[in-house]
């Protein structure tokens, strides 16, 4: 390393990050209540990463609950199962949990009271199966990365299986504000959770389990620590509360003192990283053979009653856990997952999904409207920015249309976690604009592989078309010759006629001359 | 019940994406702060100088408030919200603490007008602007007008006897200065650069120098004379997260230590660190000016370099060159500089070494 490359680096404070106010009491620290059983439940074939489920119940089927309602399709997808029992009334589209207000395909079931399991009886001891065994019933159960990701789990683990991983990084640092469902978890269910990480570490074959958790939740260290004293293979690590320690890249960078390159993923370093609620369901799935048909979700903000954490059915719609937990006021705004980086909904009538952490219903006061301001290049930007970006400049290129010049600064290296508009003074919308920005260089690149498989087809055509012609004259200039072959041969033969007389003749007049020699 | 909440389109200040929280800052917030750290040495410089000095204080920020919003109406834009911000105002207020408190009216019209029409709003208003406002202005009227810029008066506070009052003083700014010599006087560095012109070295020339003061009672511009005050409200800057440690650190060290080296070799022509640090504009450049944002470096490497170089160019200037005070033609300087130091200096990216190539994995140690 240069003399300069030092000076660099000893300047070079990675103060990452910003401390928002963390506003997860009272609501961390409620008992966790269950939603009452809603009428109906929504349940979305598309809850995860990758391609939407293909529904295999029949409108008017009586279903169980964790009965599988549709099968994962394709190389990334995950499996749904019904939350409740009950008979399947529709199988048609319902308003997405996303700010666009577009609607996507969901199972409706009507709920019949019961709330009866279908059989789940597991008796086989995890441990005893084979590591592949246990992705294949972690697919099955429809279990996929619950801390916002909603990366099908099943995948993950075998992607452990493939690159070689020695560390497993549990993510518990929920470094979000207002959430606290997976901190609720860690207390309620340490062991659960713990059995859960020693399942995901013989599926992975890895050694060791670094469980991350934010130092501003010492009760759910506590638990965890306690029940993990028997497994030295899991190690709970209390790790500085700062947003966005629950970035997976982040969290394992302050767990191993490890960066994960750019263009790569943790499992380049032998690290997989899980979120905590993860290996809950994974245990659940396992042990009791039961699939991810619901999950904590944190009720908070301003706007509620009695904020707390729930256990939510997937499927039950917003407006049924806000009614549930009661509105002191109309929301200002409402937000499904964090502040930081949680969706806006349009309005309630959307389901909770597997990936839902919170439900926020802030008032005008905590949702933010910005009025944007000229900038000021004051570079609290720079300073919070996690990844090392310069966000005053990648928005004032994508001020000016200068896509290529943002990327220049390192748009794809975003992680879009908020920091940045979090802190500016001129309260410009910087996440606003990198996501238009990424949205609109998808759109180039996907045009511009239009384009160029088109380019391709019809380069292909010409090819083609050229190719038939050649061989059209090709052919033509064949049958020609083979006409003038024939014509040619045609003629020979008349003058053959001809022309064997005069050889016979010749030959005559030789065996005379022959003879006449050999009579001297 | 069903909870709506606005579609996009209807609200276009509050944009879809998240996040949905914020800090508190604003602009108006950062620079409210900032004039609150330098109200202490304003109002001192006030009482130092006597009404005049207050009268140009307000002729100035005045204009540089009435040139914002001259600016704004002629691109028929809404004056009212870009004067909120306060920038206007900080700037004018920063220019007036670097006038000759006596100055004439005329000096603070012209430099206010100059710093918010032509220094700022030309180049695009807040947060375009390549150089520091003020400094634009005060030198363009160290340039224009260099006698009444350097026209120094003895400090003269209110209610001690001879002192102006309110309309008296006024009549001062306006109408100019009443037996000229009873109340003007030389700065230090002025007297310096006069005194090695005329051939004498400085050992000689400190016996009848003008007496180096920490709390300000000496000749100088409006607000830069009390050091004790402006490196408190710096500080307080620094506190309150306004601004950081390493421009203000690195603009003196850039002084400091070129005067210490000097100094040390050859006493009769080079000033020492004290007098250098405490005379002209140092410290109120170095805690107020060189730290405006938006003429300053991103990054703290690049605001190191950038504050050395303020510091070191002020020195040279002071030292060789023909205006006994460099701290503004320095951080001009030095503004003109920050766009290569933005370009050369950036902040690594996470899993990228410093030339943005992706970083080789290293295993996870077990």
């Amino acid at each position: 390393m240069g003399l300069i490359e030092k000076v660099f680096s000893l300047l070079e404070s990675r103060h990452w990050g910003v401390h928002p106010a963390d506003r997860k009491r009272p609501a961390a620290d409620c008992p966790v209540r269950g939603l009452p059983l809603p009428e109906r439940l929504y349940v979305p074939l598309q809850q995860h990463i990758g391609a939407a489920a293909r529904p295999i119940v029949l409108v008017g089927q009586t279903v169980l609950k964790g009965q599988l309602l549709a099968e994962a399709q394709g190389a990334t997808s995950a499996a749904v199962h019904a939350s409740t029992s009950g008979s399947v009334t529709a199988i048609g589209d319902i308003g997405a949990p996303h700010p666009s207000g577009l609607s996507f395909p969901a199972v409706t079931i009507a709920a019949d009271g019961a709330d009866r399991w279908a059989d789940t009886g597991v008796s086989v001891d995890p441990f005893s199966l084979p590591p592949q065994e246990i992705a294949k019933r972690v697919a099955a159960a429809g279990v996929v990365g619950l801390g916002g990701a909603t990366f099908p789990s099943a995948l993950k683990l075998g992607l452990g299986l493939r690159s070689k991983i020695h560390t497993l990084i549990l993510n518990g640092g929920e470094c979000e504000p207002y959430l606290s469902c997976d901190d609720r978890l860690m207390r309620d269910a340490p062991d659960e959770i713990v059995d859960g990480i020693r399942i995901m570490l013989h599926a992975t074959g890895a050694q060791r389990a670094l469980v991350g958790i934010e130092d501003n939740k010492p009760e759910a260290i506590a638990a965890l620590t306690a029940a993990a004293r028997d497994f030295p293979a899991v190690l709970i690590r209390s790790v500085p509360a700062r947003y966005p320690m629950g970035s997976e890249k982040h969290l394992l960078s302050e767990l191993t003192g490890q960066e994960v390159p750019a263009d790569g993923r943790t499992t380049d370093l032998g690290a997989l990283v899980h979120n905590v609620g993860t290996a809950w369901a994974v245990h659940e799935a396992l042990r009791q053979g039961r699939p991810l048909v619901e999950r904590l979700v944190t009720l908070n903000g301003g706007a509620i009653d009695m904020p707390g954490n729930i256990r939510v059915p997937v499927g039950a719609l917003v407006e049924d856990v806000l009614a549930f937990v009661g509105l002191k006021t109309e929301p200002a705004r409402l937000v499904m997952g964090g502040p930081m980086m949680g969706n806006r909904l349009p309005h309630a009538r959307v389901p909770v999904v597997k990936g839902t952490s919170g439900i926020l219903a802030l008032t005008a006061n905590e949702a933010t409207t910005l009025d944007p301001g000229p900038c000021i290049r004051c570079s609290s930007c720079v300073r919070a920015c996690p990844v090392g970006l310069l966000p005053l400049e990648m928005s004032a290129r994508i001020g000016i249309d200068d896509l290529n010049g943002a990327v220049a600064f390192g748009l794809k290296d975003c992680i879009a976690c908020g920091c940045c508009s979090f802190v500016c003074p001129s309260r410009i919308p910087l996440v606003h604009y990198f996501n238009h920005a990424k949205g609109e260089l998808a759109a180039q690149g996907r045009a511009q592989l239009r384009n160029e498989s088109a380019k391709r087809l019809a380069a292909a055509r010409t090819e083609r078309l050229a190719r038939e012609a050649q061989e059209k004259a090709a052919a033509a200039a064949r049958r020609k010759a083979e006409r003038a072959a024939q014509k040619a041969a045609a003629a020979k033969e008349a003058a053959g006629t001809t022309a064997a007389g005069a050889a016979a003749a010749a030959e005559a007049e030789a065996a005379q001359a022959i003879s006449a020699e050999a009579t001297p | 019940m069903s909870i709506e909440t606005p579609p996009f389109a209807a609200t276009p200040h509050s944009p879809v994406a998240s996040p949905h929280a914020h800090a508190g800052a604003s602009v108006t917030r950062v620079m409210a702060k900032v004039m609150l750290a330098l109200l202490p040495v304003t109002l001192y410089g006030f009482w130092l100088y006597g009404w005049p000095a207050f009268h140009l204080f307000m002729f100035t920020i005045t204009f540089a408030l009435f040139g914002e919003a001259f600016a704004l109406r002629l691109m028929r834009r809404p004056a009212v919200p870009v004067l909120q911000d306060g920038s206007a105002l900080l700037t004018g207020w920063l220019l007036a603490l670097s006038l000759p408190p006596w100055a004439p009216w005329w000096i603070g019209a012209v430099g206010g007008l100059f710093a918010t029409l032509v220094a700022k709003q030309l180049f695009g208003g807040l947060g375009h602007n390549l150089f520091n406002p003020a400094m634009i202005a005060r030198v363009a009227l160290l340039i224009s007008f260099p006698i009444p810029m350097t026209l120094w008066v003895a400090p003269l506070p209110m209610g001690s006897v001879g002192a102006p009052g309110f309309v008296a003083g006024l009549q001062i700014t306006l109408a100019g200065i009443p037996q000229l010599d009873a109340v003007t006087s030389a700065t230090l560095l002025g007297h310096a650069k006069t005194e090695l012109a005329r051939g004498i070295d400085l050992l000689h020339a400190a016996a009848n120098a003008p007496v180096l003061s920490y709390i300000g009672d000496r000749a100088g511009s409006l607000g830069e004379t009390a050091a004790l005050l402006i490196a408190g409200g710096g500080i307080a800057l620094i506190f309150m997260g306004v601004i950081s440690w390493h421009i203000p650190f690195a603009m003196l060290a850039g002084i400091a230590l070129p005067a210490f080296i000097g100094h040390a070799i050859e006493p009769a022509r080079y000033l020492d660190v004290a007098t250098h640090l405490l005379s002209g504009a140092v410290l109120l450049g170095a805690f107020f000016i060189a730290t405006d944002y938006v003429t300053s470096p991103n990054t703290r490497l690049g605001q190191l370099l950038f504050g050395l170089g303020c510091g070191l160019l002020t020195w040279i200037i002071r030292t060789w060159g023909g205006y006994p005070e460099g701290v503004a033609f320095a951080v001009l300087l030095m503004n003109a500089l920050t766009p290569a130091i933005d370009r050369l200096v950036k902040p690594r990216i996470y899993g990228r070494d410093r030339k943005g190539k992706p970083r080789e994995p290293t295993a996870v140690k077990t």
